[in-house]
């Protein structure tokens, strides 16, 4: 028997609060009214997912870094470690070397070229992953902690624990950081599929096309979904349908929903029309599942 | 000449529009840096002519020659990073994935690879439409080093401000608490934080201001779309006596803001009612607060 993969579906923006975290969620909720899903929080810096829904810890770690750590009896100050480190993470003072764990990128250089094995790498906490249950549904978050700067560590180590102990459930859905740069291209780099979501404003404009960019770029097949439709002006369906990018769904404009989700409920079992927004999403997703496997 | 910083934590809250409204009431006193370098928006307010530009090279990239590789594959041992791997028999970068430590080069015994100065963005200086000059940028896709591009806009901004001896430097801060907000924040006089009622707005402000705790920072408050739940605005409201933090304004959820934007305009020249007079008061607070040395709690 083949086994058959989980279909990675990664919710994406360029903007931030456009709408990553309602339809990762909305979307998640939906479809565990009839299967088991993987919903997994990327977004380590500000992760919301877990606010929307009520569900047990079922499974709690650390999420670490690893740095050098000076061993001062075996340092013979020979200077290579502040040599070979590109960014500037660790320097010879005096007689000791500073390590900076925030600068450090935990590339092993120093501490593996070190003739006398000096800097050996240590783990350092920089947050906590948790899984959560709720029913059908499966959720993840990783949390960095206050003052840590280097989110992607926390996000492949998401992914990681969620390949590993979700094999067996056929979609994982994540919600990605919003921007274009390193923490996004972590996000969706192994996604079987994109979704931008966006609202149809200047600014919302504006961030697509960096988006669609970081999308080609990467060569991931992606569509876009609109948000708050109505409002603004016609810029991203024009630019959609000039280059030939799908729009697969399209959730209205509407200060009820504001209203419910600042309250952190689920949208669509009170709003039809967004439930046949997910309702296109997912029969696209099919479409790509099935091509996928062909 | 004084620091102040726009930030929020959630992305989607109005900071960038507000920023712009605040430039615009600022006038000439305010040199303008948008440090939203991952998804730089505020240009888009305030015409900018974008009379410098400038390249901004930040880290490395790896690359092999295949002329001086002998396939022995310790480069691809050492790197952590996955960026390497072998096509058609050949040891290959990715430098999508390459951090630019530089390991890989140090190791291989044929001097086969080579370190690249890798191009990470552009930066630009504008004369704006408030009369005054702003400092933007644009990061490159999938970029390392934003924190260095917004050090980068801030000293840019500072040098203007100085020379030009301006009052304040406005900055337009990035969503999150990672590196790009850690690198806005350093230096500032003070941080306005825009927030939303909603379960993330308040979670997003909370993460994000124990960040500017730590950087001891004076810190103010606006809660944008007040109305769509009072009863979020009262948990934030409480937070924000809690912890010390001065409650500069609630604004309404209103979609002028969006037309406003759509006509590429800040709210303020939009419309000359409600939301421009509660915004002129909420700036001269912030001015007001920016300029006391020390903050009473």
């Amino acid at each position: 028997m083949i086994n058959q993969q989980p279909f990675k579906l990664t919710i994406a923006s360029g903007k931030g609060g456009t709408g990553k975290t309602t339809l990762s969620t909305n979307l998640a909720a939906y479809l565990a009214e009839h299967e088991e899903v993987v919903l997994a929080d990327l977004d380590v810096e500000e992760p919301n997912s877990g606010l929307f829904f009520n569900g047990t810890l079922v499974h709690e770690e650390d999420n670490h870094n690893m740095t050098p750590n000076w061993d001062e009896s075996r340092c013979t100050l020979c200077g290579l470690c502040q040599d070979v480190c590109n960014f500037n993470a660790i320097i010879q003072l005096g007689t000791s070397i500073l390590v900076y764990p925030k600068l450090c990128h935990s590339c092993y250089a120093c501490s593996e070229l070190c003739p006398e094995n000096a800097l050996p790498m240590e783990s350092t906490k920089i947050g906590t992953l948790r899984d959560f249950q709720m029913g059908k549904l499966h959720y993840v978050e990783s949390q960095l902690n206050i003052g840590e700067e280097q989110a992607v560590s926390s996000i492949s180590k998401t992914k990681r624990y969620v390949a590993n102990k979700y094999d067996n459930i056929s979609i994982h859905i994540f919600d990605s950081p919003p921007g274009t740069s390193c923490p996004v291209m972590e996000a969706t780099k192994d996604a079987d599929y994109v979704i931008l979501i966006t609202e149809p404003t200047p600014f919302g404009f504006h961030d697509l096309k960096l988006a669609v960019e970081t999308m080609q770029t990467l060569k991931k097949p992606f569509g876009v979904v609109i948000n708050r439709d109505g409002i603004g002006d016609d810029e991203v369906a024009n630019y959609c349908k000039a280059k030939d990018i799908e729009i697969l769904a399209k959730i209205p404009n509407s200060r009820k929903i504001a209203e419910l989700y600042s309250k952190g409920e689920l949208i669509y079992p009170k709003f039809p029309e967004v439930r046949e927004a997910l309702d296109n999403i997912l029969e696209h997703c099919q479409s790509i599942k099935e091509g996928r496997t062909v | 000449m004084k620091e102040i910083v726009v930030i929020s934590g959630k992305g989607g809250t109005g900071k960038t529009s507000l920023t712009a409204s605040f430039a615009m009431i600022g006038g000439t006193d305010v040199v303008v840096a948008d440090c939203d370098v991952d998804a730089a928006d505020m240009h888009l307010l305030m015409q900018p002519d974008f009379k410098v530009s400038e390249d901004f090279y930040s880290g490395e990239v790896a690359y092999i020659n295949q002329d001086n590789c002998t396939q022995c594959g310790l480069c691809k041992e050492v790197c952590r990073f996955d960026a390497i791997s072998v096509h058609n028999g050949e040891y290959i970068v990715n430098p999508l994935d390459c951090e630019g430590c530089g390991y890989c080069a140090r190791v291989c015994p044929t001097k086969a690879i080579i370190n690249k100065d890798l191009l990470s963005g552009q930066l630009f200086i504008s004369n704006i439409k408030t009369s005054s000059q702003m400092v933007h940028a644009q990061l490159g896709i999938g970029s390392d080093n934003s924190g260095k591009l917004v050090a980068k806009v801030k000293d840019q901004a500072k040098e203007i401000a100085l020379k030009e001896q301006k009052d304040y430097i406005l900055v337009d801060g990035s969503p999150g608490i990672g590196c790009p907000v850690v690198s806005s924040l350093s230096g500032a006089n003070f941080v306005v934080l825009v927030t939303e009622p909603s379960v993330s707005g308040i979670h997003d402000l909370k993460r994000v201001y124990e960040l500017v705790k730590k950087f001891n920072i004076k810190a103010g408050c606006i809660i944008n779309k007040a109305d769509i739940n009072s009863e979020k605005q009262a948990e934030i409201k409480r937070f924000l006596v809690d912890e010390g933090i001065e409650h500069l304004t609630d604004l309404p959820y209103n979609e002028n803001f969006t037309k406003a934007m759509t006509m590429g305009q800040t709210i303020v020249e939009y419309e000359q009612e409600e939301l421009t007079s509660i915004l002129k008061e909420a700036w001269e607070k912030i001015k007001q607060l920016t300029n006391k040395d020390k903050i009473e709690i």
